[in-house]
């Protein structure tokens, strides 16, 4: 019997999860769409982390206005994660840095971490997905 | 898109009868959904349907069923954050009909 049968046992594989965000909230779909991926994911009972890098950080930041660009604000969304039990985020703290940004301007409680710790993280997962 | 006229009013929804424009919505709407969709509105249902139009205020989503139970079970208590209270009230789906009934898209994920 194969290793795929053995886990087969109908209680479900649960895999370690990273949907890595790393562009701008508005002007490409990849981080609403990136958003939808999650909450589906979510719905599987699977491990799940999301992680904020380079320009993925301003999808986090406190007091977007998007009515003069006529689209959804959809950063209130982020603050849901919990609700569906998504509980591990992760920013990037050298982007936080290029940007002049801290923690306190984004609007969820993050884990901040260094490089090294990104990557040991990172090392840690089935699954790696960017948007 | 197909168009309906809701109590003298022409109103957007999408080919599942969703309404297109959440800032449209009104009991004259939401009456009319619910008779599509064969509820007979109670002060429980309205409970629930006021309850997800406050969750999409506050998030911009319309939860999945499971995070819906919790989050009413948070506020209103065991009694009404259970499945069993809740299909009973909506019997094909609370996320799916009571969305529908309170001008939300379909819930993510719901097929």
């Amino acid at each position: 019997m194969s290793d795929m049968d053995m886990e087969d046992d109908g209680s479900g594989v649960v895999k370690k999860f990273m949907f890595l965000n790393r562009k701008a909230p508005h002007g490409t779909v990849y981080a609403l769409e990136g958003l939808e991926v999650v909450l589906i994911t979510a719905a599987f009972d699977q491990d799940v982390s999301l992680v904020f890098t380079d320009d993925g950080v301003y999808q986090l930041m406190k007091g977007i206005d998007t009515k003069g660009i006529e689209v959804k604000d959809f950063s209130k969304t982020y603050r849901a994660l919990d609700g569906y039990d998504i509980e591990k985020l992760y920013v990037d703290q050298a982007s936080l840095d290029a940007r002049g940004l801290t923690e306190d301007d984004l609007i969820v409680d993050v884990t901040v971490l260094s490089n090294d710790e990104m990557a040991k993280l990172m090392d840690e997962q089935d699954v790696v997905i960017s948007f | 898109m197909p168009m309906v006229n809701i109590a003298g009013k022409e109103v957007e929804v999408d080919e599942e009868g969703y309404l297109i424009d959440l800032s449209q919505w009104n009991e004259d709407i939401a009456k009319y959904m619910a008779v599509e969709e064969k509820v007979d509105m109670t002060d429980n249902h309205w409970e629930v349907v006021n309850f997800l139009r406050e969750y999409y205020d506050e998030y911009q989503i319309a939860p999945a069923v499971r995070v819906l139970t919790k989050a009413i079970g948070k506020k209103l208590g065991p009694d009404k954050g259970n499945n069993k209270y809740l299909y009973e009230l909506f019997p094909y789906g609370p996320a799916k009909q009571a969305c529908k009934i309170a001008g939300l898209p379909k819930p993510t994920g719901c097929i």
